[in-house]
């Protein structure tokens, strides 16, 4: 493995701006070390554009150690590559072989524009959260962290939800283009911890809203968010929020807590 | 919507199976006969019969509308093809498969239910029976003797079993009934009952082509 | 300059509480006429921003990153202290106050220290209150771990995702008032000047990474919490976008900047493996608890590995130097992380190191896999573990992890008094934009306790005692000339860059820079390799400003010209970090002057000369800084030479 290089060719989506039309383009390069991630690998290319005077691929990226959620691409028809549990900065390059092609587009769905080139703007997500994925609590308002005592099984049931990065790869990985993994984590985490209950009616209902809104699908169950999501949060989140969603409705009119948790 | 629906259309099949596995009781039919006039002569049957032709089409029109809207989110598809799918076949190409199963539907209807309703059905009378009753058995018996009509029913009800794959454990996830601890019983149940009722459904085609070949 | 760092007088135990209670107040009513901005949105911007609004202040958020929510400190992994005694085993606001100041090897502010530790336990409330996931015990209480080189069990934790986890809370805290329209947040901006009016911070020029355009936004304060400049490394376990580009501009206009050359080290990183590589990856520290950190003995040994003609295993124990079990006994893996890091340093340069690179020692879990079981280590350290193999390709289980020393965080920053001010009235610095609470070295999972504390509990009292006085002020015009010229001067800057278009790119540049400070100003730094810095960066200077190619226009979105941009004010930087680490000659903390140690190798601080914080004025580009001490005094805690032996 060691000191080893691959010849690639790339095909990469090219888009000036949100407005104009894109189009693939082809880049060949000759070196890419296999111990290079994926990200590095477009460093190179980009190093490789600005020295023969051309325009450098934009694409998101910031912490490349898979937790910030700010790296996308399509790669090769999957979400942040061919990588279960990865993202696309922690796909690294001996995962492909020599003389491969490899098709880079950016996540496509009507609620994620393309700024440009490869870059999404993925603020809906923003949006859907501040229409409820929160506990009203006042700083300084709280009392003794150990007061309420919750079981071991939710706390870590509750972190498995809130383990999702919003990096939007079930958005882009879902043939509808549905935000169901990530709204339905977002609300699990509150419905799992007696926190979230006093205002679990409210936040179930303003979230889903929000989310229609953006323009994302519907959820069809068909599981790809759960096989492409980098951090494994389950479909058993969507299964939780049509309960908590169904719930919420049917007892509509009343302000009081509905609790649901398995 | 769909998961209401498609549940509902769910436990048609399971009566629906139940009521025509009496073409196989080899006894003429007369069983199969007696059923069916009970089944025309009933108001209750009626009834869920006119809710299941309503549910049919809201099946169907509620899945038009998601996938408009699964177009309207993602306008611009994706170009690249990936090596290894994470989700299932069936549960990516459940409008491919429903549109099959409807056409199915539309031969199906036309073949039976309407020739037993408006067309001109032979009728028998049996021993000790109060009125003669349409001869169903003798229809069914005439369309099945066609190999591309049975096989063509046969077709339908592998589209079927991989529609039903999805459509089951999907609609119990809609309505919120999954989770860790019932996913798996849910899946098996419904992979069972996916594999079990279409499986059912055409052997009796494909038994009755036999009996019409003379085995 | 007079530094006036507004330390309340009283005894230390009591001084915040005093203070509480006697800042002037800000009515209601005047509070929603008040304007603020937060620069940056991780734990300390966030949780400013979302208190200050609680308050009733008007609040604008930035931030470079596409959500609020990626800023930096999501990336921390390890966990959060607080002085909770949870665990019974001992802690206490003094203990966490002793522990910080010791192990900040006595470089930090006894009152800002105390202060720091008081407010801890307040942090934890109030993250279990806003639903963040911290790990629990079967009761169902809240779990600790002991952390880096403590001797109580006073860390919180929430898996591997503490920083994600706090700044979660810390956002959707920060979202509420978003959708209260107390805060209005704006996304992939970047402040680019700093603007002031009669002397005071009134406001910011933003660029907006998307279109390109500059912003003016003004505001009654300005409160800067953009994070650490580790980057200046250009290798670093920093965020790629993570700059100190506002930090600067404040600097450039007068704000004194703190210990510019106190950067830490972390031990456990992974190494570097090639030429490409863009940024290096933390490894938990929580790995010390089990793991055990040793090279091979012998120099040859050591060569057949990196040649790869040797195995880990293949070396019986009798092969194996345990370093830091062998050199401090009483603590042994545990540490602090400079102590740790330099002696992987020190052993490699003498040739004992594991890696092609030969930067590279072993963390292995042999022993912890035998005595423990690999579930029970699966447990503890599952996700590391698969990190680690994703990105080497090498099963810890199977194969001792290698681990090298990473510029992981920056105890410098802006200098700021009690009250969080920097010297110019009316802007603020916290969490690791500032300098002041973590002296010459930051003890493990104090990063988060201290930006959520400045953001929480004590910016939200402080700001008042500025802002009180401020009612009577409007928020300036944007069309005021202060604004018009601070927005030609970003025009200008960006302008200068694009017609340079010479023949290297930025991020050339940057990882030249990174090379300079890693090698002169990294872990040991000496005064003849200080001054050789100098005159490197003078040239890397001349030659960035002559030779620099950034592709593209000014009003569109080209990430190449804002990073050209950031990498200007990092060389500018570095040339300020050599110079604070020339002047102090002492070893300390993260500092270590090879001139100044111990017979056995330790640092050797000079309290008498350097028990001050150094605090730097700007003067140009080109002229040389001037340096301000506030001295330190220490009432409550005795200074002593730190001991792990």
């Amino acid at each position: 493995m060691e000191n080893q290089s691959l010849r690639l060719k790339l095909r990469v989506w090219r888009q000036a701006s949100s407005q104009a039309k894109g189009a693939f383009e082809m880049y060949e390069l000759a070196a890419v070390p296999v111990h290079a991630s994926f990200l590095e690998m477009m460093d190179l290319l980009n190093e490789q554009l600005i020295r023969e005077g051309k325009e450098p691929v934009a694409f998101d990226h910031d912490c490349r150690e898979g937790i910030c959620g700010m790296c996308s691409l399509y790669i090769n028809g999957r979400a942040h590559g061919p990588q279960r549990g990865t993202t696309t900065c922690q796909l690294h390059m001996r995962h492909f072989q020599d003389g491969e092609t490899i098709t880079v587009e950016p996540f496509r769905a009507a609620a994620f524009p393309v700024l440009k080139d490869l870059a999404v703007n993925r603020s809906a997500f923003d949006r859907i959260q501040q229409a409820g994925g929160y506990v009203t609590v006042n700083t300084g308002n709280a009392p003794d962290g150990n007061a309420v005592p919750i079981p071991k099984t939710d706390a870590d049931e509750a972190f498995m939800s809130a383990a999702c990065i919003g990096c939007g790869a079930c958005v882009a990985a879902c043939k509808n283009a549905s935000a169901m993994l990530f709204v339905s984590a977002k609300v699990s985490q509150y419905a799992l911890l007696p926190q979230g209950q006093p205002e679990h009616r409210e936040r179930v209902l303003s979230m889903v809203e929000a989310m229609d809104m953006e323009g994302f699908g519907h959820c069809t169950n068909t599981g790809a968010c759960e096989a492409e999501c980098p951090k494994g949060i389950s479909v058993e989140n969507i299964a939780r929020l049509n309960r908590s969603y169904l719930a919420a409705q049917l007892s509509g009119g009343g302000t009081s807590a509905v609790a649901t948790s398995d | 919507m769909m998961a209401l629906t498609g549940l509902f259309l769910i436990l048609f099949l399971v009566v629906h199976l139940i009521g025509n596995l009496q073409l196989l009781a080899g006894d003429g039919g007369r069983r199969f006969n007696e059923y069916s006039h009970f089944m025309s002569h009933s108001l209750l049957i009626q009834t869920v019969s006119k809710l299941n032709f309503a549910f049919i089409i809201l099946h169907v029109l509620y899945s038009l509308w998601l996938s408009r809207q699964a177009h309207a989110a993602r306008p611009q598809g994706y170009e690249g093809k990936p090596a290894l799918q994470t989700a299932t076949w069936s549960s990516r190409n459940m409008g491919i498969l429903g549109t099959v199963i409807l056409l199915f539907l539309i031969v199906h209807l036309k073949g039976f239910w309407y020739e037993l309703k408006f067309g001109a059905v032979p009728s028998i009378t049996y021993a000790g029976a109060p009125e003669p009753l349409h001869n169903a058995y003798q229809v069914v018996r005439a369309a099945y003797a066609q190999a591309w009509y049975a096989g063509f029913y046969i077709l339908s009800m592998v589209f079927l079993g991989f529609h039903l794959h999805h459509g089951f454990q999907s609609a119990f996830h809609t309505l919120g009934l999954s989770n860790y601890r019932y996913k798996p019983l849910i899946r098996t149940v419904g992979t069972v009952f996916a594999i079990l009722v279409p499986m059912l459904f055409a052997l009796i085609p494909a038994v009755m082509h036999l009996q019409s070949l003379g085995y | 300059m007079k530094l006036d760092s507004k330390i309340p007088s009283g005894p230390l135990a009591e001084r915040w509480k005093h203070y509480r209670s006697t800042v002037p107040l800000v009515s209601p009513a005047n509070k929603r006429k008040l304007e603020v901005i937060v620069v940056g949105t991780g734990l300390a911007g966030a949780s400013a921003a979302a208190s200050l609004a609680e308050l009733g202040y008007k609040v604008k958020t930035f931030c470079f990153q596409d959500s609020p929510r990626r800023a930096h400190s999501i990336a921390a992994q390890g966990g959060i202290n607080a002085a909770k005694n949870y665990q019974n085993d001992g802690d206490s606001v003094y203990r966490l106050f002793y522990d910080t100041i010791k192990g900040g090897d006595y470089r930090a502010r006894e009152a800002n220290v105390h202060r720091l530790a008081e407010v801890s336990a307040s942090i934890i409330d109030q993250c279990v209150a806003q639903g963040v996931p911290f790990a629990r015990d079967y009761g169902g209480m809240l779990d600790n771990r002991s952390f880096g080189g403590t001797q109580v069990s006073r860390t919180f934790y929430a898996r591997g995702q503490t920083g994600q986890q706090l700044l979660l809370g810390a956002y959707s805290a920060l979202n509420r008032q978003i959708s209260k329209k107390q805060v209005q947040s704006f996304t992939r901006h970047e402040m680019v000047e700093l603007v002031m009016v009669d002397g005071k911070a009134r406001g910011i020029i933003a660029k907006n990474l998307v279109t390109g355009e500059l912003e003016r936004h003004s505001a009654h304060a300005v409160v800067l919490a953009s994070g650490g400049y580790g980057n200046v490394f250009y290798l670093s376990t920093n965020a790629m976008g993570s700059n100190v580009t506002a930090a600067w501009k404040a600097h450039r206009l007068g704000a004194l900047f703190g210990n510019p050359c106190f950067t830490q080290i972390h031990p456990t990183c992974l190494p570097q493996a090639g030429e490409y590589q863009s940024k290096l990856t933390l490894m938990s520290e929580s790995l010390r608890n089990d793991g055990r950190v040793w090279v091979p003995s012998r120099v040859e040994d050591a060569q057949a590995i990196r040649e790869g003609r040797l195995k880990a295993s293949d070396l019986g124990e009798d092969r194996r130097d345990y370093f830091l079990e062998r050199k401090y006994p009483a603590y042994g893996n545990l540490v602090p992380r400079d102590v740790a890091s330099r002696a992987a340093k020190e052993l490699c340069d003498a040739g004992h190191g594991v890696a092609p690179t030969g930067l590279a020692v072993f963390l292995d879990f042999e022993d912890a896999i035998r005595r423990l079981g690999r579930s029970t280590i699966s447990a503890r350290y599952g996700n590391l573990f698969e990190m680690y193999e994703k990105i080497t390709g090498d099963n810890p289980y199977e194969t001792p992890m290698k681990i090298y020393p990473a510029v992981h965080y920056t105890m410098g920053g802006l200098w700021v008094d009690y009250e969080l001010m920097t010297t110019i009235p009316g802007l603020y610095a916290i969490g690791e934009a500032n300098f002041s609470d973590h002296g010459a070295n930051r003890l493990g999972a104090s990063a988060l306790m201290q930006g959520l504390a400045d953001g929480y509990f004590v910016l939200p009292y402080t700001i008042g005692a500025y802002l009180s006085s401020e009612i009577r002020h409007a928020v300036p015009s944007v069309d005021h000339p202060s604004f018009v010229e601070a927005e030609q001067r970003a025009l200008d800057f960006q302008n200068r860059l694009l017609a340079i278009q010479g023949k290297r790119s930025a991020e050339s540049f940057h990882r030249a820079l990174g090379k300079i400070m890693w090698e002169y100003c990294g872990m040991a730094r000496s005064a003849e390799g200080l001054r050789h810095a100098l005159g490197l960066l003078e040239s890397l200077h001349q030659e960035f400003w002559s030779d620099v190619l950034v592709p593209g226009s000014l009003n569109s979105y080209n990430p190449e010209l804002d990073k050209a941009h950031r990498v200007a004010d990092f060389i500018e930087l570095g040339r300020l970090m050599v110079w604070d680490a020339l002047t102090r000659e002492e070893s300390c903390g993260g500092h270590f002057r090879v001139e100044h140690q111990t017979p056995e190798g330790e640092a050797l601080r000079d309290d008498e000369e350097f028990a001050f914080v150094s605090a730097w004025e700007y003067h140009g580009p080109d002229k040389d800084p001037v340096m301000h001490r506030e001295a330190l005094n220490f009432e409550e805690v005795h200074l002593t030479q730190r001991s792990y032996k």
